[in-house]
């Protein structure tokens, strides 16, 4: 195909988004709707990613202690274990005013100094790998003296199971409206091909190629799912800056940090722009396909 | 040019060939007329000749080329080589002469200049110089098919189709659409016209092919419709 059939092929294109107008404008917003969905998912998927590594590099074991347990040889103890990296030993009292420091307000907790004390003395050991945690709190829980040892193993798996389902969730309501999507695409390319069912006819006799009939209609649905495309992007990052930027204003979400490195976002966008272009020439290729016998 | 040998069309269904047994030679620059009465065949060897249709039985040669045996690159340019016209014109009504005439360039992706050109040469050739603008269903019907043959000879065309071309027309219009027809063979182009046109043919004393329940019932270089059917 060369440049002047090229540029005939986008007449054709243009020629028929206009007389299609209104129903190719359903079909890239709901493409947009579908894209917007799909990209939410992998916006949050990203940093969803980002919380878990945050939590696995800054994991500590809390190991508490019972009260008459001999913290020097616990100490020695942990120390020697292989993986460990430091240990800081906390105090009931450093504890309990750590605890009213995270509640915002220590008044919360008076009453509860000296005697009436419920927390115990505790090791707060850090580790070098992430990995080694699981199996380092087993044997931390197994030393003579340690009633516990506690990393957030419940609270990682909560996390894990939540976003699992949303994900889920999102993923099939996107996928759902995908597929509404390509319907649309096919039913829009399907009137174009009825509108110009006898002009194909005449081409044919005129020695028009396969491509030149084709390509016009593959153009037309490209060019839906490339609208659908840019509308989705743009809503995507005009929201998704808002929210990334409230959120590193906003004192209470201190422990959630947005994922803003281009490096981490490109790839969901450009991947977006893939999948709305992949949509509208699968729809435009299914109707041809169907509907179009050259 | 055309060698067609023993070739049969057995149409899906069908119990009785369209065509059966036919062997024809056409040579370069010859005008044919392709008589008969309905259901002669004349409709199926035209389209045979365009491979639109293959044959259930024999070969068709075009330039040496067994059109059964064109892979799809080649098909495309056998029937570049190729100019047909119907007996409905099958013009485009919402395109101007102009844009029906240059339609047949655009398919091929000539450039814009070439196509102003040689459609304004193949317009004053068949006399609708003036025209351009007008729509088919402005223009009568021996205009009408003047376009569709503008339409088939602009991308000059080695062989020029037609089947039934005066169908339609009166006949004084049907007079000058062959007068037309004769010139354009005159220049070059070798024509093969499936026809009823009796006074038409017996006239212009032609080669004519006489076509009767799918068989060769005669073949005269310089022939009249005859009245064997």
């Amino acid at each position: 195909m060369n440049f002047n059939s090229l540029r005939y092929c986008l007449r054709q294109s243009r020629e028929a988004l206009k007389r299609n107008f209104w129903l190719a404008l359903v079909t890239s917003c709901i493409i947009a709707v579908s894209l917007i969905i799909l990209g939410g998912f992998l916006l949050l998927a990203v940093n969803v990613a980002q919380v878990m590594r945050d939590v696995q590099s800054n994991v500590e074991i809390c190991v508490f202690l019972y009260d008459d347990a001999d913290q020097d040889w616990l100490a020695g103890e942990l120390q020697r274990l292989e993986g460990v990296e430091t240990i800081r030993f906390v105090s009931k009292e450093e504890g309990l005013a750590e605890f009213g420091r995270s509640l915002g307000d220590a008044a919360l907790l008076a009453g509860l100094q000296g005697e009436n004390n419920p927390l115990p003395d505790a090791f707060r050991v850090t580790v070098t790998d992430a990995e080694l945690v699981p199996a380092l709190a087993q044997t931390m829980r197994e030393l003579e003296g340690v009633e516990m040892a506690e990393y957030g193993e419940e609270f990682v798996g909560e996390l894990l199971k939540i976003t699992g389902w949303i994900n889920r969730f999102l993923v099939v309501v996107g996928l759902l409206l995908a597929l509404g999507a390509v319907f649309l695409i096919v039913t829009t390319i399907r009137l174009s091909l009825m509108a110009r069912r006898e002009e194909i006819g005449i081409m044919k006799y005129l020695g028009a190629s396969d491509w030149f009939v084709r390509f016009p209609f593959l153009l037309e649905g490209l060019a839906m799912g490339w609208l659908g495309n840019i509308v989705a992007v743009f809503v995507l990052a005009v929201v998704y800056g808002k929210v990334a930027s409230t959120l590193q204003q906003d004192a209470f979400a201190f422990f959630l940090r947005p994922v803003t490195s281009p490096e981490q976002l490109l790839p969901v966008f450009l991947g977006l722009l893939l999948l709305g272009t992949c949509m509208g020439g699968f729809g435009s290729l299914i109707s041809l396909h169907k509907f179009l016998r050259v | 040019m055309i060698s067609l040998q023993n070739v049969t069309k057995i149409y899906p269904g069908s119990a009785s060939p369209a065509l059966d047994q036919i062997t024809l030679d056409i040579e370069k620059g010859e005008f044919v007329f392709l008589v008969g009465p309905s259901g002669a065949g004349k409709s199926t060897l035209i389209k045979l000749l365009f491979r639109e249709l293959l044959p259930t039985k024999g070969e068709i040669y075009f330039f040496g080329r067994n059109l059964a045996r064109l892979d799809k690159k080649a098909l495309l340019n056998h029937r570049r080589q190729i100019g047909m016209v119907f007996q409905d014109f099958r013009l485009l009504k919402q395109k101007t002469v102009f844009e029906n005439v240059a339609f047949a360039l655009e398919v091929l992706g000539k450039p814009p200049k070439e196509i102003e050109f040689k459609v304004a040469e193949v317009l004053e050739k068949v006399g609708l110089a003036g025209k351009e603008k007008a729509f088919p269903e402005e223009l009568s019907g021996g205009e009408q098919q003047r376009v569709g043959v503008a339409r088939a000879l602009v991308k000059d065309p080695l062989l020029l189709l037609a089947d039934e071309p005066t169908g339609n027309l009166d006949r004084n219009t049907s007079r000058q659409l062959m007068e037309l027809l004769e010139t354009l063979n005159a220049e070059g182009t070798t024509m093969v016209i499936a026809t009823h046109a009796w006074d038409l043919v017996d006239r212009m004393q032609k080669r004519v092919i006489s076509l009767n329940q799918g068989r060769l019932v005669r073949d005269e270089k310089r022939g009249t419709y005859g009245h064997e059917f």
